[in-house]
């Protein structure tokens, strides 16, 4: 016996949760892996991190902030919570264009991780939620952890108390919004991980005249918009009517490289109001005042740089050699006869493996070709039979990995 | 009702525009046309008393309404700036919010500026990394402050600094457990314990949350609870040296807390984060005390020793030993919120924090905080020299200064008014805070001496 015990209990919303997160179990299925095979090449294209230098314009902007640090006229302390004022104007006019999105309605963050955890912080344990299914997991985890959900049900993989949107080549990857039940909130991904689809102008004048007949919000991440190709919208805000239901989130993470440096922002439009009339935009406020200290203030300076014109154009390229890689994943799949999804509009290729349970396709796929993907159900159980396949790594790993799947797949 | 806090946007002709708040209500007849012809639907019913605005039907989170005003550094903030626009040339020095001041020695930002060069780099190029922290600064962590503790790399959880980790620890205990904090103590654990649904509404009588045990720390008790007038709750919160006092509890002090934890089965929540400062041999960690791990979780940052209050990093130590009453590692619930909620401090800000714990790093961080701590003494000898009773400083960046009978806000307020230099009002902190202000020592040397020049002008 390890020891004394306190006699505090577990909060039970922990033991709700069901095993690891996904990714540090994927995580951990490579280190065991490259154990197994110490001298195999392992390509990594299931976690979506990034794997291409930071462009120069944008790093030295951090290193020479991170110097300015050492002098008397260039320390800084303690940043406002909300962000650095020029990094806020620099999202809204540089990202927002003509979208009417004040730099005051713009929280700059460590990321959307933390953003989604702190929004549900924010909403409390008495909403309800609903997700797409497959989804990106934090959306459930955190809800699960705050105690909006129920049990974890093993029969259907779900959790009681959320509404699971099924998204499917059959519906157009988009919810039925018919016979999707009321809640209070509504998480949108798009373009979507894992499934890489961008929803049409159409789907989202649906989503926000639902949200608005329903009285609920949307949080729509919109992680991925550097990714769109065609004329799918890329923010929320483009809707008319989304400024009064919409909550968006975002980051640099896939935009600029950094998920390892740390930087996002969330939108809360001034209009969205909680059913008494109070601004959600000031509870969102206080929680940023109080649950939180601000981004590095090094991060925000390379947030800056990458919204300079020369910044912008370099993430920017960073950005299509992804995609790049992306279309050369998507063809080779389609080559092999496979379905294949997304990859247009996202750096996420989603492939269908009929009748297979995709931990099987994912282990057989590690344990024959030596590279990570993502099982599908790891996003849901609307996810089985698929694989994700991330479109991050260098060309030649991407051309590699496209050699073994169709030596192995053909 | 609420007023939105903005007028209506201008409408547009691009693709974008909308009609926003003049949005037309079918459903209501009343309603005004936004046009240039507009008209006035008359009518014989009752006049519409709602807005057009549209109202989600999202129930408020009611653990939000229960918080009293902002936080408490904001507030000051404003009211140093509207002391500004007040007094443009009013000179204002601040000693309110414990914001750092001197810059970082140059083998930190050197270690900061150099990892950003390598993201530029095939080689040096990296995504996320671990969300509990980079291998290497875990290790430097615990080797450098818990070396001879039998602490190791893996207890050790590197974040982006003390407040968001007190969140996250709430946010892992949940709504369901009571909690205990120090009186005065640092807001940011009462606010986090409301938010997450801990506590009872605000009683502005006796100006607590219901459901909190405050422990009051005055100079009657020697700024350390009674413990035997307090109740048992499932988290002490418990900061030494302490924010806002300056009292760093003494060994014995802290083996009795450590046996009453145990005793009640509680796990303590020790932020070390101003530990650096002790001149004594009060201890710097909760672990120097026999018996902890079973009980305790250090929180802890690099803020205060090395000016990163922007640059954001700071850790927390969850021993293995720690468990729930069924015997779960509450370091295991930990690593899955940091997992889950949290994606790692900033790979740039964490080779900051490596550079600081080199011997050079070690040695240039000693520099600043002995820089800091002699600005606190130039302003303990002030007002002890002034003939006020005087607290803190000797093992802490904050000097508690009492005056007695007065209203901390009204004593604040006249200080920024006749001096121009700010505090922070110790009624803040908590009601046992009343009557005393809170002198922060960060600043330039010019500074403090200006400010302490002024004190003895207005007290004298």
């Amino acid at each position: 016996m390890a020891g004394v015990c306190t006699r505090v209990t577990r909060n039970l919303n922990m033991e709700k949760l069901r095993n690891g997160y996904l990714f540090p179990e994927i995580a951990m299925r490579e280190l065991e892996h490259m154990k197994k095979y110490p001298t195999a090449k392992v390509i990594s294209l299931g976690i979506g991190d990034t794997t291409e230098p930071i462009p120069d314009v944008v790093t030295s902007s951090m290193a020479n902030h991170a110097r300015r640090l050492s002098t008397v006229e260039g320390y800084r302390g303690y940043g406002a919570e909300q962000g650095n004022k020029a990094l806020r104007k620099a999202i809204a006019e540089t990202l927002y264009g003509d979208l009417p999105i004040k730099d005051t309605e713009i929280f700059v963050s460590d990321g959307s991780q933390c953003d989604i955890s702190r929004l549900q912080l924010l909403l409390g344990s008495n909403v309800t939620i609903a997700v797409q299914d497959p989804t990106f997991p934090a959306y459930i985890d955190s809800s699960v952890i705050i105690g909006q959900t129920g049990d974890f049900q093993d029969e259907t993989g779900k959790y009681q108390n959320i509404e699971y949107m099924p998204c499917r080549p059959q519906n157009n990857f988009f919810p039925d919004l018919t016979t999707t039940a009321t809640t209070d909130v509504i998480f949108i991904c798009s373009p979507n991980n894992p499934t890489g689809h961008a929803a049409s102008r159409k789907q989202l004048e649906q989503l926000v005249e639902f949200a608005r007949a329903n009285g609920s919000i949307i949080i729509f991440d919109s992680a991925y918009a550097a990714y769109v190709t065609d004329d799918s919208p890329r923010s929320i805000f483009e809707i008319p009517g989304a400024r009064e239901v919409a909550i968006e989130i975002s980051s640099f993470s896939k935009f600029a490289g950094f998920t390892g440096v740390r930087l996002g922002w969330t939108v809360v439009p001034d209009e969205l109001l909680f059913s008494n009339g109070f601004p959600v935009i000031k509870d969102f406020n206080r929680i940023v005042c109080t649950c939180f200290n601000g981004a590095s203030s090094v991060a925000q300076a390379g947030g800056l740089a990458c919204l300079s014109s020369d910044g912008l154009m370099a993430v920017q390229s960073v950005v299509d050699y992804y995609k790049e890689n992306a279309k050369i994943l998507g063809d080779t799949f389609t080559s092999l006869g496979l379905d294949v999804y997304g990859g247009i509009n996202a750096p996420y290729a989603w492939v269908h493996f009929p009748g297979m349970k995709s931990w099987d396709v994912f282990t057989e796929l590690l344990e024959k070709t030596h590279i990570i993907t993502v099982p599908g159900c790891g996003f849901g159980p609307g996810g089985e039979e698929h694989i994700r396949v991330s479109a991050f790594g260098h060309r030649e790993c991407i051309l590699e990995a496209s050699r073994r799947l169709k030596s192995l797949l053909s | 009702m609420y007023s939105l806090m903005s007028s209506s946007p201008s409408i547009s002709s691009s693709s974008s525009s909308f009609l926003g708040q003049t949005h037309f209500d079918s459903r209501n007849p009343n309603a005004r046309l936004p046009t240039k012809d507009s008209w006035i639907c008359k009518c014989v019913a009752t006049p519409p008393t709602e807005t057009t605005a549209h109202t989600t039907k999202v129930s408020r989170n009611a653990n939000m309404a229960k918080l009293q005003a902002g936080y408490l550094f904001p507030e000051i903030a404003r009211r140093r700036s509207a002391h500004m626009l007040k007094y443009p040339d009013g000179q204002v020095i601040s000693l309110g919010i414990g914001d750092t001041t001197e810059p970082i020695p140059e083998v930190i930002t050197f270690g900061m500026a150099k990892k950003a060069h390598a993201l530029s780099t095939l080689e040096g190029y990296s995504g996320y990394g671990a969300e509990q922290g980079e291998k290497q600064l875990r290790a430097a962590i615990a080797s450098t402050y818990y070396g001879d503790l039998s602490l190791e790399e893996s207890d050790i959880f590197v974040s982006d600094g003390a407040k968001s980790d007190i969140s996250r620890l709430q946010v892992m205990f949940g709504s369901n457990v009571t909690m205990a904090v120090q009186d005065p103590s640092y807001p940011a654990y009462v606010d986090s314990s409301v938010i997450l649904g801990q506590t009872g509404q605000f009683q502005k009588d006796v100006e607590k949350y219901r459901k909190i045990e405050y422990m009051k720390c005055n100079p009657e008790n020697g700024f350390f609870p009674d413990l035997s007038t307090v109740s048992r709750t499932d988290i002490i919160f418990f900061c030494s040296p302490n924010n806002p006092t300056g009292n760093a509890a003494t060994r014995e002090q802290l083996t009795r807390l450590v046996q009453f934890a145990k005793d009640n089965g509680s796990i303590l929540v020790y932020d070390s984060a101003y530990a650096m400062y002790i001149s004594d041999d009060s201890p710097r960690s909760i672990f120097e005390i026999p018996g902890a791990k079973e009980v305790a979780i250090e929180v802890s940052s690099f803020s205060k020793y090395a000016g990163f209050t922007g640059v954001r990093l700071g850790w927390t130590v969850v021993p293995k030993e720690l468990l729930y009453s069924d015997g779960f590692p509450v370091a295991k619930d930990f690593n899955r919120i940091v997992c889950t909620t949290f994606n790692g401090a900033s790979n740039i800000s964490q080779a900051g924090g490596l550079a600081c714990l080199s011997p050079e790093g070690l040695e240039a961080m000693h520099k600043v905080v002995g820089f800091y701590q002699e600005n606190t003494n130039i302003i303990m000898e002030t007002f002890t020299s002034l003939g006020f009773s005087v607290y803190g400083g000797k093992n802490a960046p904050y000097v508690w200064v009492h005056f007695p009978g007065q209203s901390s806000w009204d004593v604040f307020s006249e200080i920024l008014e006749k001096t121009h230099v700010v505090t922070t009002p110790g009624s803040g902190f908590g009601p046992a805070g009343d009557g005393f202000i809170r002198v922060s020592a960060f600043g330039h040397r010019g500074n403090v001496l200006e400010a302490c020049k002024r004190f003895k002008q207005l007290y004298k």
